[in-house]
Formats: structure tokens, C-alpha cells, sequence
């Protein structure tokens, strides 16, 4: 098992002052896998991420992600990942080719590769149409899909999804998660914030953070079994807010 | 560890440049942005050298003739030739004065005594009133300034070389670099320095910000792009298209308003990238604090703009403030390039002159930058 680990978390700490967002965290995530990442506002969710991705760095602890460490090679580590965050993250004002060019630019593909997977990418998601409408002019759901696209673009070995179907319908998330299944069983690693629970069911595993700890990490079933619950749901409930009270953020 | 192989450059380069273009699809595609760039500072230069122009050209001026005789024949056309006054009638008397002026396009009555010709050859002294429309106070100033030369020119004409025995000293004033003291002189380096800073500091700190409140930045941030890049990626068509608009009206004010650029051409143009760059700097710096494009347009707004038109000597001059105005107006970097431009534009002196501002709108420069680094860093951590 050893070999397929793609993200190791070692005693990872960030403080912000005297707040610390994260604390102690210590786990691993294997290729291919498709790791949900849950927890209520505020856990500590984002900034765990952000370490990971190479955006911020730890206060001690390390981790290393696809081989490379987020506190010396940050770097590295932009190189070989796909981001795609809560807020949609196209250019409204720019075609889909143009924003598939950009992206692909700016992770160094070649021309004549941009343009293949563009044609690649446009013939599967049924987008051939509006190759040259602007962003602004397309349904959410579509920007949506289009945006994960162009985060797993270049190839990377792992994809961070933060809340990526915020504000979406029903079917359309559907949809995204039968690409994140398409996505993963290409090998590509995925790791997912969400805070639909319904959601948290699709992942092979996930892990639930509160005041900055890991406080649950195991299968859905798993942790269904062990809380004696129904649903991924009142497992949350249970861990994440002990005293029953739903947020209602 | 290695360093970067040309190959990496290149390939760095690359994904640099297909980020600038990205910037240029931005501004192409917005025509506000467009307006604001181009149409913004051409009107802004007609406007303050048309409407806003604080000369006297054909300014409405009647005469009341009570004496009707040769000399004040010639007086009456020296004065309507000179360009600067419009004859708009003859009145009959007095009472027609009000009348004229109420018209509104009369600015000015000139009325001659009785047998003014023969005073003046018999007594040596002939009387003129100058009447003039002080319901608009400037002006009726500069009305009658205007009025009185022409009528001490004719004076000096009329007593002619001959008249050594008559020496009576008269004070003469003349304007240096702007001999006609014509406003374009203050206004094109004033516009300039304000549309400038305006444009640059306005444009980079909104195209920034834009990337932040739409959630772009943080994944231009987790790309390989270093941070560096992705803000002079972002700021490079800006300082492009800023230095065009620097050309644009310098043309227009050599063109339109007759200005050419009396110094070294190389140097301006030298003096206004810095300048342009400062701007940039400033930009920058107010993207790393507002979080949304409406601070980031409020703070460019009244943080630069008003100060800029009220304390940096382009209407009001320094010179004349009370002193807490002059010392909020020595930290405000237009201040420094306004006589930096003065001086090339219209004084023509080189580097040797200008040193000092030059230096302080560096120093103003590396200040913001480093000011914009250590606030990005925070952000990062």
C-alpha cells in the first residue's frame, strides 16, 4: 500500500497567532482514491488545503504531496496538481477555448497538446456549440463542468476540489460527481471539500475535522457502522456538533 | 540545487506571455476599460484647454464715443485688431451701458471723453473709462489687464521715439516661457499628471482586485505562476497602454493647442515611464489592501484624485496654501512630476534641473513596491 500513497500529512500544525487552524493533523490519502474532506466553517478545512497545495506554509509538520514537501518544494507541488475552487473560477469574459488556452498555458502544455485535449475535452462534455461563447454567457452548470475540466487539463496526479458544487441543482451535481468517478478511475487523485452529506457518501473515504483535528476518518460505511447512524449525516452531527445543534451557515 | 536551464526560461516566458495576452482579451473585450483609457483623457485635455480656458479671446467689448475723432478711431481699432476683443456696438449714451451689458455678450464698455483727441494733443492727457462686467470677477480682470496694455501700447505709439523730454517710467511687464500666459501652459502637464496616476493607479488596482472578489486569483495563486508574474502579467498591458496615452497627448497639445515639447522629447518620455511606473507601484499597493473593486475605485478616487487636482500645484499653486496643505502636498508624488514636466515641456531644462523629483518619485516608487511585497506576504502566510 505503501507505494500508491500520494498525499502523507505528518503532525501538521499551522497557527495564526495565537489561533491554531490546524492541529496535529496526521493522515494519508492513496492514488486513485477520492477523498472526501468535511467539516463544519471554520474547521479548518481551507487552510489545510491551502497548505497542501502548496499556497501557504506550515507552522511545523510537513506533508508531502505527489512526492514533494509542502514546507521546501511549494513550488513543486503547483506544478503537478489541479485546483478548482468554491467560487467558480473562469473568466466570464473570455471564450471556453481562450480559457482552456489560458489554463493550459499557464501549466507550460504545449500548443499542439492544448489544442488536442481542447478538442478532446469540447467532444465529451458536448461542448462543441459554445467553443467560442463567452463564459458569462453559459449556465452555471456548464461553467461548473467546464471549470473541473480545465483543472484536471494538464493531467495532474492529484485534484483539489473545494466545494465544487456550490449552488448547483441536483441533477447537474449528478453530473459532476459522475465525472469525479470518470476522473478518478484515470488514476488521478481526488480531494474533495463538500458540505452536502449526501455527497460525502460518494467518496471511498472521508475524513471529518472540527476546531482543526481530524476527528473521524475511515469509508462511509465504516463510520456509519461505528456511530450506529443511518446516514454520513448523523455521523457528522454527532461528531461535529456533539451538543446537537445544526449550523446553519 | 540547479539553476533554471534555458529551456525552463523559455518555457517560463511562455506561460508568461499567454498570461499577458489573457490581460489584453480582458481590456479588449470591456469597453469601459476602454473608455477610461483613451476616450477619458482626450476629453479631458480638450476640455480643460476649451471650455476650462482661462484666456481672453474675442472678448465682447462696446464703445461710447463722446468725442468721435481720429484718435480715438485708431484707439478703437487697435483695440478690436489686437484678437483679443470683439467690437459689439456703439453706444448712444450712458444709459445703454446697462443695457448691453445685461445682453450678457459684452464684457466690457470703453468710454472716451468729450473731445478726447484735443486733450490729449493739447493737454497731454486724455480720459478713458473701462467699464467691465465684475458679475464675473475673473474675468472682468482679466478684461481690463488686457485693456489697459493695448491702451499703454497705443500710449507709447502716440508719443512715438520723440518724445525722450516725456520719460516717464512705466512699468513693464512681461511673461517668461509663456509670453501670452496661456492656460494650456499649466494645463496639459497638469492633465497629464493627473490622468496618469488616475488611469494607472485606478486601472491595476481594479484589474487586481477583480481577480480576488471573483475567486480567479487564488487559482492563478495555486498555478505555477509565481506571484511575481502574475502581477506583472496583470500590470504590463496597463504600463503599455499608459505610455500611449502619454504620446496621444502630448500630439494633441502640440497639434491642437499649439504646445510642442520645448526640452529633450527622450527625457519626458523617460521621466513619464517612471512616472507611469510609480502609478503602477501605488496600484499595487492599494490592490494588497481593499478587498473589493468598490474600495479599490474609492480609494483610487478620493485618495488620488482630489488631492492630486486640489494640492499638487496643478490649479492652486503651492505656494499659496497654508502650510499644513503644502506639507500634506510634499507626500503627494503628482506634486514632483508636475514641475518635472513644467520644466521640460515648457522651461526646456534637461535632467540637471529635475534631478531631485526624479530621485523622489523613485524613492515613492521602491517605497510602494516593497510596501505592496510585504503586504502580499502577509496575505500568503
Amino acid at each position: 500500500m505503501k507505494e500508491n500513497v500520494v498525499i502523507s500529512v505528518r503532525n501538521l500544525v499551522k497557527k495564526f497567532g495565537d489561533f491554531t487552524a490546524v492541529d496535529n493533523l496526521d493522515f494519508e490519502v492513496y492514488k486513485g482514491e477520492i477523498f472526501g474532506f468535511l467539516g463544519a466553517n471554520g474547521a479548518g478545512k481551507t487552510t489545510a488545503i491551502r497548505i497542501l497545495s502548496g499556497l501557504s506554509a506550515p507552522t511545523s509538520g510537513d506533508a508531502i504531496v505527489s512526492g514533494f514537501s509542502a514546507r521546501r518544494q511549494p513550488e513543486k507541488i503547483k506544478q503537478v496538481i489541479g485546483y478548482m475552487c468554491q467560487r467558480f473560477s473562469l473568466y466570464e469574459d473570455l471564450t471556453v477555448r481562450e480559457n482552456i488556452t489560458l489554463y493550459g498555458g499557464i501549466y507550460g502544455m504545449r500548443r499542439q497538446l492544448i489544442k488536442g485535449r481542447t478538442a478532446e475535452l469540447l467532444g465529451k462534455l458536448n461542448f462543441e456549440k459554445y467553443a467560442d461563447s463567452l463564459i458569462s454567457s453559459l449556465p452555471l452548470g456548464l461553467k461548473q463542468k467546464l471549470a473541473f475540466s480545465v483543472a484536471v487539463l494538464h493531467d495532474p496526479g492529484i485534484v483539489f476540489l473545494d466545494e465544487p458544487t456550490g449552488g448547483v441543482d441536483p441533477v447537474t451535481r449528478r453530473q459532476f460527481w459522475e465525472m469525479i468517478y470518470e476522473t478518478a478511475s484515470r488514476g488521478i487523485t481526488v480531494f474533495v471539500t463538500t458540505h452536502y452529506m449526501d455527497e460525502a457518501e460518494y467518496c471511498d473515504r472521508i475524513s471529518i475535522m472540527n476546531e482543526g483535528r481530524i476527528v473521524a476518518l475511515d469509508t462511509p460505511a465504516e463510520l456509519r457502522k461505528k456511530y450506529n447512524a443511518s446516514s454520513v449525516e448523523e455521523v457528522f452531527i454527532k461528531i461535529a456538533r456533539p451538543d446537537g445543534r445544526l449550523h446553519t451557515a | 540545487m540547479h539553476g533554471p536551464t534555458a529551456g525552463y526560461i523559455l518555457h517560463d516566458m511562455k506561460r508568461f506571455l499567454g498570461f499577458v495576452k489573457k490581460e489584453f482579451l480582458h481590456i479588449s473585450r470591456d469597453y469601459r476599460t476602454l473608455i477610461i483609457l483613451f476616450g477619458i483623457p482626450a476629453a479631458q485635455i480638450l476640455l480643460f484647454g476649451y471650455v476650462v480656458s482661462t484666456d481672453i479671446k474675442n472678448a465682447g467689448v462696446a464703445f461710447l464715443d463722446q468725442s468721435k475723432d481720429e484718435i480715438t478711431r485708431r484707439l478703437t481699432d487697435k483695440i478690436c485688431s489686437s484678437g483679443f476683443f470683439t467690437k459689439t456696438g456703439d453706444l448712444a449714451s450712458q444709459a445703454d451701458i446697462d443695457r448691453i451689458f445685461k445682453k450678457g455678450r459684452t464684457k466690457a464698455v470703453v468710454i472716451f471723453e468729450n473731445n478726447f483727441g484735443r486733450n490729449l494733443i493739447s493737454r497731454g492727457k486724455g480720459e478713458i473709462s473701462i467699464i467691465a462686467d465684475g458679475s464675473e470677477p475673473n474675468v472682468a480682470t482679466l478684461v481690463t489687464n488686457y485693456m489697459t496694455a493695448i491702451i499703454s501700447d497705443f500710449n507709447r505709439d502716440m508719443a512715438g521715439p520723440s518724445a525722450a523730454t516725456a520719460l516717464i517710467v512705466r512699468p513693464e511687464v512681461r511673461m517668461f516661457y509663456n509670453p501670452g500666459l496661456k492656460s494650456h501652459y499649466m494645463f496639459v502637464p497638469g492633465v497629464i499628471t493627473l490622468i496618469m496616476i488616475l488611469i494607472c493607479a485606478l486601472m491595476t488596482s481594479v484589474t487586481i482586485t477583480r481577480e480576488k472578489e471573483f475567486g480567479t486569483m487564488e487559482v492563478l495563486l495555486v498555478s505555477p505562476l509565481k506571484p511575481v508574474q502574475i502581477i506583472l502579467g496583470k500590470v504590463m498591458p496597463y504600463f503599455l497602454l499608459s505610455f500611449i496615452d502619454v504620446i496621444v497627448i502630448l500630439l494633441l497639445s502640440w497639434f491642437v493647442f499649439d504646445l510642442p515639447v520645448k526640452g529633450s522629447l527622450a527625457l519626458l518620455l523617460g521621466e513619464s515611464m517612471l512616472y507611469i511606473l510609480m502609478s503602477l507601484s501605488l496600484g499595487i499597493l492599494i490592490s494588497t489592501v481593499s478587498s473589493t473593486m468598490q474600495q479599490a475605485i474609492f480609494i483610487s478616487l478620493v485618495g488620488m484624485m482630489l488631492p492630486t487636482i486640489l494640492l499638487s500645484g496643478f490649479i492652486f499653486p503651492i505656494e499659496n496654501m497654508a502650510e499644513i496643505y503644502g506639507w500634506i502636498s510634499s507626500i503627494l508624488p503628482p506634486r514632483y512630476f508636475i514641475v518635472i514636466i513644467k520644466n521640460i515641456m515648457i522651461k526646456g531644462t534637461g535632467l540637471l534641473y529635475v534631478w531631485k523629483e526624479t530621485l523622489i518619485l523613485t524613492g515613492f516608487t521602491v517605497l510602494f513596491i516593497a510596501l505592496s511585497v510585504r503586504n502580499f506576504k502577509i496575505r500568503l502566510q
